[in-house]
């Protein structure tokens, strides 16, 4: 090649507007990004959300308390047994009804199992974004079992409405008790296979070692949750430090990025920490299953259900970070005003930011290693 | 540091500003003044007994009745595990307060939410658009007294009742 062809520095392409999504493969629901490139390099990607905007936030004004929990399932289709669980705080709190102890071990356990689904759907997705199809497939396999798990727990795969105000709404049967530990003893080798597919691989990490590095500050400063802000090497997890349900009584490890391959707080330490997520909660099942008590799965509460006036904000772990459910009672039958405050919306604020100076590639590795997902920013 | 002390200090620093402290109910919180509201958040970010780095959640409340609308601040503090709530009360007619986005960047997107869904200007946002509801959409659906358009674009909102669908 001579001289001349060859592109001096400090030239500047003519800058280009593209649009990714809104029905784009790796955007994970519908959202769409207003991208501004000079060739592969992003000037800015401006995020564009609220394709999957429902208004939950004003149907809970309109129905009963105990009528909208099945609303709080299509908060976040992936994780719906977290919005259940917060809402029902939120609610029990303002009522000072106490759920039977039964009952908050079914919680955890329902929770539990879908934390790794809503994980195995995470890394599984994220690998095929990069471009790894295989592993995708291995996740949902191990999904559907989960889901078959669930359908037995609660008669539905996606949208649970199990756990209920002061308790859940099954019993978890002895049968399906054991069916769960055959899956964990199952799926504890599966997440080492998974590592040797995915998560060793040299192509995937060389895709994502310090891409997209989020430090400490910014984790703060964007109130980035969940996988993502322990990715930045913060320990903390609310399940540990704001304890809520059982969990005080139980064991586990709060796993935060490591730089294991390349720098603090990149994309593979958030993708790293939702895997070692999946086996405390393993350790957490196992737990469960061993200590659960005899009794009743749900506490009497009544149908016509009025809570003094007031207000509270009720936070919960979820695969995504805090999701704090903020309610307002006015001592009315309806909610005053319920506030559903997510991991992916934060995450979503970020994207702008990080996206400044990297590939059109890496975005897809971004908005991968986040987790962000279109219902849950838009609800 | 427990509702009561935040309250104290902020009183000792802010004289005046911070009223109305309620700590008798389940969530304690504290109303600001709105014209202060920067300087109260900053002061509670960067004192290092608060050390507020994280603005867990920015929402707003409806009172039609009371003709005023609150915005509600929930800020928390890892380091020291403890969290505050902040409430401002503003006109209905015309709610504007200065925007807390160089305090924390998160507030950006919440207060483009709250402006979108209620209204509410933020005075100095680098980015005031709407973020769910479309550009050109009327209205702000969460206040209470809101009533949805009869067609959006020439799409109808209104939704014939399902038995009369199924008997046409």
């Amino acid at each position: 090649m001579n001289e001349t062809a060859q592109v001096e520095p400090g030239f500047f392409a003519e800058e280009m507007t593209i649009s990714v999504g809104p029905q784009h493969p790796s955007t994970h629901g519908v959202l769409r990004f207003v991208v501004k490139t000079d060739g592969e390099v992003i000037n800015e990607a401006i995020p564009d959300v609220g394709y999957l905007h429902r208004s939950i936030e004003k149907i809970g004004e309109k129905v009963t308390y105990h009528g909208y929990v099945p609303y709080t399932d299509r908060a976040d289709y992936l994780a719906a047994m977290f919005a259940n669980q917060a809402f029902c705080l939120a609610a029990e709190k303002l009522a000072k009804t106490e759920v039977t102890r039964r009952g908050e071990f079914c919680r955890v356990i329902a929770c539990e199992l879908n934390r790794i689904a809503s994980h195995l759907i995470s890394v599984g997705t994220f690998g095929q974004d990069i471009g790894a199809m295989t592993p995708f497939v291995h996740a949902l396999r191990e999904r559907e079992t989960i889901n078959n798990l669930m359908e037995e727990i609660c008669g539905a795969r996606l949208t649970y409405n199990y756990i209920r105000i002061g308790g859940v709404g099954y019993d978890i049967l002895p049968e399906t008790c054991t069916k769960i530990v055959e899956f964990l003893d199952h799926f504890e080798p599966i997440v080492d296979e998974f590592n040797r597919l995915l998560s060793g691989n040299k192509i995937f990490i060389e895709r994502l070692a310090g891409v997209a590095v989020v430090t400490k500050e910014e984790a703060f400063s964007y109130n980035l949750v969940g996988p993502n802000l322990r990715g930045s090497g913060v320990k903390w997890d609310i399940r540990r430090d704001i304890p809520y349900s059982i969990y005080p009584e139980l064991e586990f490890d709060v796993p935060i990025g490591t730089a294991h391959v390349g720098k603090l707080g990149d994309s593979f330490d958030r993708f790293w920490v939702r895997i070692r997520e999946m086996q405390e909660s393993c350790k957490i099942l196992r737990q469960c299953l061993k200590m659960m008590p005899k009794g009743p799965a749900i506490a009497k509460v009544p149908r016509k259900f009025r809570p003094p006036a007031g207000e509270c904000y009720a936070r919960v772990e979820a695969p995504r970070g805090d999701m704090g459910f903020y309610v307002v009672s006015d001592g009315s039958e309806y909610p005053y005003r319920v506030r559903i405050r997510t991991g992916s919306f934060t995450a979503m604020a970020i994207i702008d930011k990080l996206s400044k100076g990297i590939m059109v590639a890496d975005l897809i590795a971004l908005i991968g290693s986040l987790d962000v997902d279109a219902p849950e920013i838009d609800r | 540091m427990d509702a009561k002390d935040i309250y104290a200090d902020l009183e000792k620093q802010f004289p005046g500003k911070v009223s109305e402290f309620k700590g008798e109910v389940l969530e304690p919180y504290l109303s600001v003044d709105g014209a202060s509201i920067v300087e109260v958040c900053r002061y509670l970010r960067d004192s290092a007994g608060l050390n507020f780095a994280i603005l867990s959640d920015l929402t707003a409340l409806d009172w039609p009745k009371e003709e005023k609308i609150q915005v509600v601040y929930h800020l928390f503090s890892y380091s020291h595990n403890h969290q505050i709530v902040l409430k401002v009360d503003l006109p209905r007619a015309n709610p504007k307060i200065a925007t807390v986005e160089g305090v924390w960047k998160v507030a950006n997107w919440f207060e483009r939410e709250v402006y979108d869904l209620f209204g509410v200007i933020f005075e100095g946002h680098s980015d005031l658009r709407r973020i769910m509801l479309p550009e050109d959409w009327v209205g702000y659906p969460l206040r209470k007294d809101y009533v949805e358009e009869e067609e959006y674009d020439g799409i109808s909102t209104q939704r014939a009742p399902l038995v009369e669908k199924l008997l046409r």
